[in-house]
C-alpha cells in the first residue's frame, strides 16, 4: 500500500539521477531513453501481475481502452481523458491533468523538462502493450501543462 | 464484459506494486552503472536522503502529529504512523539500548523486496538501504542528527528484517549571520 506521494518523490529522483549520471552534449535523449526503458521493465511486471485474472481481450482496440481505463486509474488514479485513434495503428491518449506534471506546472518555466517527467510514463505504456502482445513506439507530447499527449504507433509484426 | 467486474480489482495494491517495480528498475540501473556494491548503497542512501527531506513536509501537513518529547516517542511515530502511511506496514520497536539513545524497527516484511533475490555476485548490496536514507534525512529536519543502517535483512537469509536507529545529537537551529 505504497502512498502515491512516495512514489512521486522516487521518480523525481530517478529522473534527477539519471540526469546527473548522463550529463553531456547528447544529455537529453540518453536521459529520455534511459528512463524510458526503466519503464519499460516496470510496465511488463505490471501488466503481467494485473491482468493474470482478466479474460482475453477482443483485438487491439479492446487492449488499448483496457490501458486508459483500468491501467491508467491504478497507476494515475483516473482515467485517460480521451482516446482518438486513425484506426491504422496510430493512438492519441490525452490526460488533462496528468499527474507526474502537476507538480511542475505553474508557469512555463519548466516545460523544457517536461519530457523527461514523460519518459518513464512513455516507457511503460510501450512495455505494457508487449506483454500484451502488442509491439509499438510511444512518444509523447506536452503543449500547455499539466495536459499531454501519448502517441502510440503500433509496429506490425 | 464478463471482465469489467474482475477487473479495477485493488488499486492500492497495484499502486504498491508500481512502487517496488520501479524502485527495482533503480536499483538494476544502479547496479549497471557502478562498479561495486558500496557505490549503489551510497546512492541509494544519498536518493533516500533527498526523498526523506521533502517527505517529511508531507508527512507533518497530513499526519497532524505534533513534537516529539523524547526519542522513544519519536520512535513510535516513525513505526505506527511514518510506515504504516507510507509503506502499510506497522515495524516493531525493540532492543533499546540502556541509554535509549538507539533502538531496533523489526520489518516482518518490507515491500521493497516483493520480487526480489540477489544473486550471488552482489552479496554486499544493501538492497533496501533508501529507506536508511530516508529517515535520516526525515529526522535531520526536524533537528534530529541520527544514524541508521541495517543490521538484518531479509534477502540476505535473515529471519527479519532490522533497521537500527541511533541517535547522534539534536542539530540546534544556525540562524544565518546578520540575521536576529
Amino acid at each position: 500500500m505504497a502512498d502515491e506521494a512516495l512514489f512521486q518523490f522516487l521518480h523525481n529522483e530517478v529522473i534527477q539521477y539519471v540526469n546527473t549520471t548522463e550529463s553531456g552534449e547528447t544529455e537529453n535523449g540518453r536521459c529520455v531513453s534511459k528512463l524510458e526503458n526503466m519503464g519499460f521493465r516496470v510496465g511488463q511486471g505490471l501488466i503481467e501481475r494485473f491482468t493474470k485474472d482478466t479474460a482475453r481481450f477482443k483485438d487491439e482496440l479492446d487492449v488499448m481502452k483496457f490501458i486508459c481505463k483500468d491501467f491508467w486509474t491504478c497507476v494515475f488514479k483516473k482515467q485517460i481523458d480521451n482516446l482518438r485513434t486513425n484506426h491504422q495503428g496510430i493512438y492519441v491518449l490525452q490526460d488533462n491533468k496528468f499527474r507526474l506534471l502537476t507538480q511542475l506546472s505553474a508557469g512555463k518555466q519548466y516545460l523544457e523538462n517536461a519530457p523527461k517527467y514523460l519518459a518513464f510514463t512513455c516507457g511503460l505504456v510501450r512495455g505494457a502493450l508487449s506483454n500484451l502482445g502488442v509491439k509499438s513506439i510511444v512518444t509523447a507530447e506536452v503543449s500547455v501543462m499539466p495536459a499531454c499527449k501519448f502517441q502510440v504507433m503500433i509496429q506490425k509484426m | 464484459m464478463s471482465r469489467q467486474s474482475n477487473r479495477s480489482t485493488d488499486s492500492k495494491k497495484m499502486n504498491s506494486e508500481l512502487f517496488t517495480l520501479t524502485y527495482g528498475a533503480l536499483v538494476t540501473q544502479l547496479c549497471k552503472d557502478y562498479e561495486n556494491d558500496e557505490e549503489v548503497n551510497k546512492q541509494l542512501d544519498k536518493m533516500g536522503y533527498n526523498i526523506g527531506v521533502r517527505l517529511i513536509e508531507d508527512f507533518l501537513a497530513r499526519s497532524s502529529v505534533g513534537r516529539c518529547h523524547d526519542f522513544r516517542e519519536t520512535a513510535d511515530v516513525i513505526a505506527k504512523v511514518a510506515f504504516k502511511m507510507y509503506l502499510g506496514i506497522t515495524p516493531s520497536v525493540t532492543n533499546w539500548s540502556p541509554a535509549g539513545d538507539e533502538f531496533s524497527l523489526i520489518l516482518e516484511s518490507n515491500p521493497l523486496v516483493d520480487f526480489v533475490e540477489l544473486p550471488d555476485n552482489h552479496s554486499t548490496l544493501i538492497y533496501s538501504n533508501l529507506l536508511c536514507g530516508v529517515l535520516r534525512g526525515a529526522l535531520e529536519m526536524v533537528q534530529m542528527a541520527v544514524d541508521v543502517r541495517f543490521a538484518q535483512d531479509t534477502l540476505r537469509g535473515d529471519n527479519v528484517t532490522e533497521i537500527r536507529m541511533k541517535f547522534i545529537k539534536r542539530i540546534e537551529e544556525n540562524l544565518p549571520a546578520g540575521d536576529e
